[in-house]
């Protein structure tokens, strides 16, 4: 199982050398291999008297985080889905993206986006699942942006990415606090602590965070503004991530936790509300668009508010619905992306309006066009699986379960409504798309190609995904108690009976079903006559503004404050680094009560010394103030000899002879120097710049002596110079102890001295020789 | 003593940083060589002044004085050297291509 997560992954690797042969063997075919395999392994799984299966590999085991997998009902559901439609849309990537198309990155990114998805549903460790998670925004971003030199390719790139990563984010925060209260990092031994959980302080944080994540990850308002720009990738991709599967993650996410969220009232209130919300919203702004790919976005954005209502509601029957809808929104609105594709690869154009009359041009992609839409307008048709689904979210809707607010009262009431409203404009886009594209007299002509029939690998997916809503739509119960009953129970927690079945009599839900027909047709009819609202609903405003405005506002605030403190001025820099490291040196040593003063142990003052730390205070006072370049050198030698004068009355006679010979080399250095700098100036700044760096230096000073005494005072372990001055006779036979640490005991510390030295050569050599070419050249 | 020491390398190091602060290429450079002159008393400072001999071996002696801060400042004092030789060399180039000593007035043209 292990291996299959990461077996994407592997092919990934190789892919961009496979990729050299891609005149003669389109790169997809390798890829090809990879779903399809995974498929075959998980299929067998499928069966009543399935077993959830557990796997682990320490990763990271000192924070308790292990390559924990776990295959449940509901993961497999997924995975089926992930490996399943990931082997029909790489199949018809192949005919889709010509050879001449950058292959090697696309298949690259899609292997790594499958193997980040089946690692989110599979994961047990909550880490593991946010790494996994943040992989799947990345592909998706590369993914996105695929046709990188189209300006609105990278615009719907980054804006998934900043959506859906803001979302992970505070996820990733939900988990942080999860992991924290439970003390383990296992959903699996969260779910068991679910009681001492919900009456945490910490849970409506929890599930704030955690909704969050899963509510940008799938597309629900107002955080769907993404889904819609992320149709820039091309359409197998549009297909994949942004229906059947990665949009479908944060469904998954709230399945997962719901166990442990759904005992909150407070579950019920937001995910329905956001779900039914998302749902109408969608459905609504579907109606209005004109580019196929834009429908299907809408249209996948109040689906997956479906799904999210469903797992809101938390009943039985809506739980199963869920899980049902999961399976038949990924048949139909996969194939339908297909078809689109097609569409946009046999006639050129996207744009329905001037589509039309198709029929006849595509009459195999039309055929099974019909059964996506019809079957994602629930039609009442006993072959069509999303009527069924459609029919149990009618049922859910009607029995919903009691609570103790009034607000869930209030909820119980409205949805039903709002489930058919949502319902009625699902039906009229759906038969928008159809027959706006299908039927009707459309402009040839004006299309960039002549439409004609696609290639049979083309056709053979979406087909495939069409057999199965038909398949599903005849015997649902086929795929029931195998597979969608274990899916319900992992979501639930309890096992659940659901009986499948098209004919109920003539039920509430039923006559819902019948109202959503009727109306929508009336409304698809007469659509020219009610197209106004758009204009007043919702008119000029939009979410989209909002999030321009927003990154805009973002972009240049933060640039205003980069430029505020990096004026390019290297003083400026070094003061503000310099008053860092005070601030947060005075702080740490202020709490820690770092400085000390201890009188006991100190050496005697004598007149000598004091006259001489006089002479060079006032010398250091001196190169502040001096204005002439000879002073202000010889002032400083006063510095340097001075040093060297405390070294030989503190004992230490290598010092002083280096001291003393590196000091007339500098200043002979500096003098040579001379000629050539500028003069010295007074100090031109104003009294205010003046200040503060006084300021500074005057603090910096303080802190460099307060350290230094307390450095003194505090002696917490024995100094180990006793070592190097017992041994340095028997290991390294010399009396210099202080030569003999140098190069002997760290020799390796001198020899990179030497080093630095070298290089600091060089860099002088070099820039002298500089002078001299330009020079010479001149 | 060691009071007195710290003191003098505090000293050091303010006026160093000062200088730093300043705008001119040649102060700049001042207030490192002042700055590494205080890091050497400052490290000095931290071990025992003026107990025991020098810590060269010899007959009959027994105490010496702390060889490791002496081994490090000794390393330090070459090092910094070396930036010291360097930056000047590079004063000089900067001041010479750029026709100014002034730091404000290399900052590139994005700043202007």
């Amino acid at each position: 199982m292990i291996f299959t997560v990461f077996f994407p992954l592997i092919i990934a690797i190789v892919i961009p050398f496979l990729n050299r042969f891609k005149k003669r063997i389109h790169t997809g075919v390798f890829a090809l291999v990879v779903p399809l395999g995974i498929f075959l392994y998980f299929i067998r799984f499928i069966g009543e008297d399935f077993q959830p299966v557990s796997q682990q590999v320490p990763w990271i085991p000192s924070l308790n985080i292990m390559l924990d997998f776990y295959l449940d009902g509901l993961s497999l559901l997924f995975v089926l889905l992930i490996s399943g439609i990931g082997a029909l849309v790489t199949l018809y990537s192949i005919y889709y993206l010509h050879k001449n198309e950058k292959l090697g990155h696309f298949y690259v990114y899609l292997l790594m986006f499958m193997s980040a998805m089946l690692g989110v549903v599979l994961s047990d460790n909550v880490f593991v699942l946010y790494s996994f998670w943040e992989l799947t925004s990345i592909s998706s971003f590369l993914l996105i942006g695929y046709w990188n030199h189209r300006e609105r390719s990278r615009y719907g790139a980054l804006k998934s990415l900043l959506v859906t990563v803001f979302g992970g984010l505070s996820m990733f925060a939900g988990l942080i606090l999860l992991s924290i209260i439970t003390e383990t990092t296992s959903i699996q031994e969260m779910v068991l602590q679910k009681e001492m959980l919900l009456n945490n302080d910490y849970f409506p944080l929890i599930m704030t965070f955690l909704l969050l994540g899963a509510f940008t990850k799938s597309a629900q308002f107002p955080f769907h503004i993404w889904l819609p720009d992320a149709m820039e990738a091309p359409t197998p991709v549009s297909a994949y991530l942004h229906s059947a599967t990665m949009v479908k993650a944060g469904i998954f996410l709230v399945a997962r936790f719901s166990p442990i969220l759904s005992g909150s009232e407070w579950f019920f209130i937001v995910v329905s509300i956001v779900g039914i919300i998302t749902l109408c919203w969608g459905s609504y702004m579907a109606v209005r668009q004109t580019d196929l790919k834009a429908i299907l976005a809408f249209s996948t954005i109040s689906q997956l508010g479906m799904i999210m209502a469903m797992l809101g509601f938390g009943t039985e029957v809506a739980v199963f619905a869920a899980a049902f809808h999961i399976l038949n929104h990924a048949t139909f609105k996969g194939s339908l992306f297909m078809v689109a594709g097609i569409v946009d690869h046999e006639t050129g154009s996207r744009d329905i309006r001037k589509l039309g009359g198709l029929f006849t041009f595509l009459p195999i992609t039309a055929t099974l066009a019909l059964f996506g839409t019809f079957s994602m307008a629930g039609v009442p048709l006993p072959f069509l699986n999303g009527f069924y689904s459609k029919e149990m979210f009618f049922d859910s809707a009607l029995n919903l379960t009691e609570g103790s607010l009034t607000l869930t009262t209030f909820l119980r009431n409205v949805i039903p409504y709002l489930a058919v409203f949502g319902s009625i404009f699902t039906f009229v886009y759906s038969m928008y798309l159809f027959f706006g594209t299908f039927t009707g007299k459309g402009d040839i002509g004006s299309l960039p190609k002549r439409p004609h029939e696609a290639p049979v690998g083309m056709l053979v997916p979406p087909a495939i995904l069409v057999v199965g809503i038909i398949l599903i739509g005849l015997f649902p119960n086929m795929v029931n108690q195998p597979f969608l009953a274990h899916a319900a129970e992992a979501i639930s927690g309890m096992k659940l009976e659901e009986k499948i079945a098209f004919w109920h009599g003539i039920t509430p839900p039923f006559r819902m079903s019948l109202t959503v027909v009727g109306i929508g047709t009336l409304l698809f009819v007469f659509r020219n006559k009610w197209k106004g609202i758009y204009h007043a609903i919702p008119g000029p405003l939009s979410l989209n503004r909002v999030y321009d405005w927003l990154l805009e506002k973002t972009e240049s605030y933060s640039s205003r404050m980069t430029k505020g403190y990096m004026n390019g001025s290297i003083s400026r820099y070094v003061a503000l680094i310099l008053t860092t490291i005070l601030l947060v040196t005075f702080t740490f040593m202020g709490f820690t009560e770092g400085f000390v003063m201890d009188t006991s142990n100190l050496a005697e003052v004598s007149t000598l010394e004091i006259s001489i730390a006089i002479v060079m205070i006032v010398a250091a006072f001196g190169t502040i103030f001096s204005n002439n370049n000879i002073a202000a050198i010889i002032i400083l030698g006063v510095v340097g000899y001075g040093i060297s004068t405390l070294f030989v009355i503190y004992r230490a006679p290598d010092l002083a002879l280096t001291q003393l010979i590196v000091e007339t080399v500098t200043v002979a250095l500096f003098l040579l120097c001379f000629y050539h700098l500028p003069k010295l100036r007074k100090n031109v700044d104003s009294k205010r710049t003046k200040i503060i760096n006084s300021a500074i230096a005057i603090s910096f000073g303080t802190l460099m002596t307060m350290v230094a005494i307390s450095s003194h005072s505090s002696k917490w372990f024995e100094p180990i110079s006793e070592y190097f001055i017992e041994t340095s006779e028997e290991l390294a036979g010399g009396d210099n102890v202080v030569n003999v640490i140098l190069v002997d005991m760290r020799g390796l510390d001198t020899l990179f001295e030497i080093t630095v030295l070298g290089i600091a050569a060089l860099g002088i050599y070099g820039l002298i020789r500089l002078r001299n070419k330009k020079e010479e050249n001149e | 003593m060691e009071i007195i020491m710290s003191i003098l390398a505090g000293t050091l190091f303010g006026t160093g940083i000062y200088n730093l602060l300043q705008k001119q290429l040649l102060r700049i450079i001042i207030g490192t060589v002042l700055i590494s002159n205080g890091a050497h008393l400052f490290i000095l400072t931290m071990g025992e002044l003026k107990r025991g001999q020098p810590p060269i071996l010899r007959e009959g002696v027994t105490d010496y004085v702390d060889p490791l801060p002496q081994a490090l400042i000794l390393t330090s004092i070459v090092i910094s050297f070396g930036v010291t030789s360097l930056l000047l060399v590079l004063a000089y180039r900067a001041s010479k291509e750029n026709q100014t000593d002034n730091m404000d007035k290399m900052r590139g043209n994005e700043y202007e």
